[in-house]
């Protein structure tokens, strides 16, 4: 049947299983929001307050699902709008696919108005994208689109479609949703000489990041910890991917890692990597990174081997099927005297963390969020000091429950991340966030209050942008340079104002008394919680520095 | 730190519009220096090959080549051998004309097997293709006759024997 470039994009976007779109309309893509009119019975459209919002609510909805996040935006501002969300994508592997309008092609190159070469811009930080010049090419066009994203190792994809495309009439039949490509098995050769090293090894430690999350490895991830007797570390991409609970679980390693999981890493003879890159925050100074082992480097993607850390041995595939065979390829082992000392740093680590009783601290404040939530609640973060403290303390047991720019490191992605996470998964959602961050994208308590969204917006007030505060007083001599942000706003009366209830609390037990309340809101929430602008995120790697350098305790400088 | 090496990786992609700035991009964002870079259309329309000659060590060369190999438009890559390859590069050189340098630069011009494309009185275009060496050689040695302006073309390299790079 003949239809409309415009209603071709609808079509092809709900034959690939888009449910639920974000974006805004715009000049240039006036005739695809008619064809999503039109639709309207079978693809969902959420509006955002700002393109910016509409990329991270694809992306919140694309990482709690694991299904392609969709985003539509116009020509020009609307499409250069979306390009810190395009970017906080493709550094986390998330897979996105960004439909713009542009200008039809006769002003194309003319600077039109507004026109931008957006496939030129957006070359850097997608995996590809494409410009459509004929409607012959839309529709298998937006299915490889949706192929790219979703295949290998995860990403988004832009489709830049000129408005006469848009307008054409052409062709259209439904295909079935496009499947992802099929991973190469992993080389035998490789599993072999991974299982030698494991046979030799006395100190094993499995680290895992995004990609375990990604493949939903972490049952695989605990059959090998078992088999070979190691605990599990993770970057932050990494968490959830096996539940916090796990007695071998440590957790987050690196810049602000659990100290066992950061120790433990660096006296480890072995470690056994599953869909991570080593990544600077991960590492610290590569010199000095884990100068002890040997590594065994698993990961999807070819060009991770050997880039940042070089490895002993490198084994490409999915990480279920890599696990999976390594699993199988080695001898049950038994390491107690590592275990025991992998215990012993734990409960050094429980006593660092410890908190006093009654007292309002980012780690008992998260303690009494995680009272009022259960396992399969989504938690989004935005960036900075609250986020480590999220990824430090929060017991995340169900995969893909923490969303958070882990790469790029966006402030302002959270509101959108999280409306794009409960509208995906109709559960509550709750996001913590800074006042720094949380003012960037907060225009987008809009978009949660008219879609009723289940999100509870959670401020740690500090009054500072802390982590950069942080910084700023162990290396900076104090100087807090633009860092104190002397702002009024009043974020219960700023929600009020939005259209959804505020609470405010300034004390453990007032937090207590408010959280029972606020997690009782259908729709929307907001909660502002007064913490000290001089707690710090701890332990800390300094910027180049390695476990050597580990601060514990800043007073001891 | 390794050897630092010369390379010529050769890269057949896809013969549309942009691919080109997305090689080159990639280049430039990993901060891989290219020395040069020929592009062209190949014996099937479908496709260019793309020659790109540059120096660091192995690992340099391995990482390139794996992101290469990452790009949607690239087909294959793979990095040349010197003892199987023929390189050929072409130099295009104005160099003054006066009749007291006219024989030297004729003799220079035979003795390489180059050829005058262009005669005026002011001066000569001359054409010399050859490896990279051969046309260093050439420019040092015509430098002091006064070398107008110069254009190389970069190198383009094909494996000796019958295997193609459409099949590797």
């Amino acid at each position: 049947m003949k239809l409309k470039g415009a209603q071709i994009i609808v079509e092809t976007l709900i034959e690939q299983g888009a449910s639920t779109v974000f974006g805004y309309p715009g000049g240039q893509v006036i005739d695809i929001y008619d064809a999503l009119y039109l639709a309207q019975d079978r693809i969902h459209h959420i509006i955002t307050a700002h393109e910016q919002g509409a990329s991270h609510a694809a992306d919140g909805y694309a990482r709690s699902t694991g299904e392609v996040g969709v985003v539509i935006a116009t020509s020009g501002p609307g499409a250069t709008n979306l390009v810190t969300g395009i970017a906080t994508a493709y550094l986390d592997s998330i897979p996105l696919v960004a439909i713009t309008g542009n200008v039809p092609n006769s002003l194309i190159g003319r600077d039109s108005f507004q026109e931008v070469d957006i496939t030129g811009v957006t070359m850097p930080i997608t995996k590809h994208n494409f410009f459509v010049k004929k409607i012959e090419d839309l529709a298998d066009t937006i299915r490889e689109a949706f192929r790219i994203a979703k295949s290998g190792r995860p990403g988004p994809v832009l489709v830049d479609v000129p408005k006469d495309v848009q307008n054409g009439l052409y062709e259209y039949e439904t295909q079935a949703k496009i499947q992802k490509d099929d991973v190469p098995a992993p080389e035998e050769a490789d599993i072999a000489k991974a299982a030698e090293l494991i046979a030799a090894a006395e100190r094993p430690y499995i680290y895992i990041g995004g990609g375990a999350v990604t493949d939903n490895a972490g049952e695989q991830v605990l059959a090998l910890a078992e088999k070979i007797d190691a605990p599990i570390g993770c970057t932050m991409m990494g968490i959830s991917a096996v539940p916090a609970s796990n007695p071998r679980w440590l957790g987050m390693e690196g810049m602000h890692g659990h100290y066992a999981s950061s120790i433990a890493q660096n006296e480890a003879d072995l470690i056994v990597t599953a869909g991570c890159r080593f990544s600077d925050r991960g590492t610290g100074n590569t010199s000095k990174y884990a100068r002890n082992a040997k590594i065994i480097h698993m990961d999807i993607d070819p060009s991770e081997m050997c880039k940042n850390i070089p490895a002993e041995v490198c084994i490409t595939g999915s990480m279920r099927a890599v696990l999976e065979k390594l699993t199988a390829a080695v001898e049950q082992k038994q390491h107690p005297a590592w275990m025991a000392r992998v215990q012993e740093l734990k409960e050094y680590t429980a006593k660092l963390e410890q908190q006093k009783e009654g007292e309002l601290t980012p780690f008992t404040a998260i303690d009494a969020i995680a009272a009022h939530t259960n396992k399969d609640t989504i938690v989004a973060t935005d960036v900075g000091q609250h986020q480590m403290w999220v990824a430090q303390r929060y017991p995340f047991e169900t995969p893909r429950t923490f969303i958070s720019s882990g790469g790029l490191g966006t402030m302002g992605f959270g509101l959108g991340a999280a409306i794009g996470a409960a509208t995906a998964t109709g559960r509550k959602t709750v996001l913590v966030t800074g006042d720094g961050s949380f003012g960037m994208n907060l225009n987008e308590m809009a978009t949660a209050v008219s879609n009723n969204t289940p999100v509870v917006i959670f401020i740690m007030n500090n009054g500072v942008l802390g982590m950069v505060r942080q910084w700023q007083t162990l290396f900076y001599n104090k100087h807090y340079s633009n860092t104190t942000l002397e702002r009024k706003t009043d974020f219960v009366k700023l929600a009020e104002a939005f259209g959804m209830p505020g609470y405010r609390a300034m004390h453990l037990a007032e937090l207590h008394e408010i959280l029972p309340k606020a997690f009782a809101v259908d729709g929307p929430v907001l909660i502002d919680c007064a913490i000290d602008c001089d707690a710090f995120v701890l332990p800390m790697l300094p910027p180049g520095g390695s476990i050597d350098d580990i601060i514990v305790d800043p007073t001891a400088m | 730190m390794d050897h630092i090496k010369n390379f010529v990786i050769s890269v057949l992609v896809s013969n549309h519009s942009g691919v080109l700035s997305r090689v080159t991009g990639m280049f430039t964002r990993r901060g891989f220096n290219i020395d040069t870079l020929t592009v062209g259309e190949t014996e099937s329309p479908e496709f260019s090959r793309i020659t790109i000659t540059m120096h660091g060590d192995e690992a340099v060369c391995d990482q390139i080549v794996k992101q290469l190999e990452k790009m949607y438009d690239v087909k294959t890559v793979q990095v040349m051998k010197g003892s199987k390859t023929v390189v050929r590069e072409l130099l295009l050189i104005k160099v003054k004309n006066t009749s007291e340098t006219r024989q030297d630069v004729m003799s220079v011009i035979d003795a390489f097997r180059a050829k005058i494309s262009d005669y005026s009185p002011e001066a000569l275009i001359i054409e010399i293709r050859g490896a990279s060496s051969k046309i260093d050689a050439f420019i040092e040695l015509v430098k002091p006759y006064g070398i107008l302006e110069m254009c190389r073309t970069g190198l383009v390299a094909l494996e000796r024997g019958g295997s193609c790079l459409k099949d590797a």
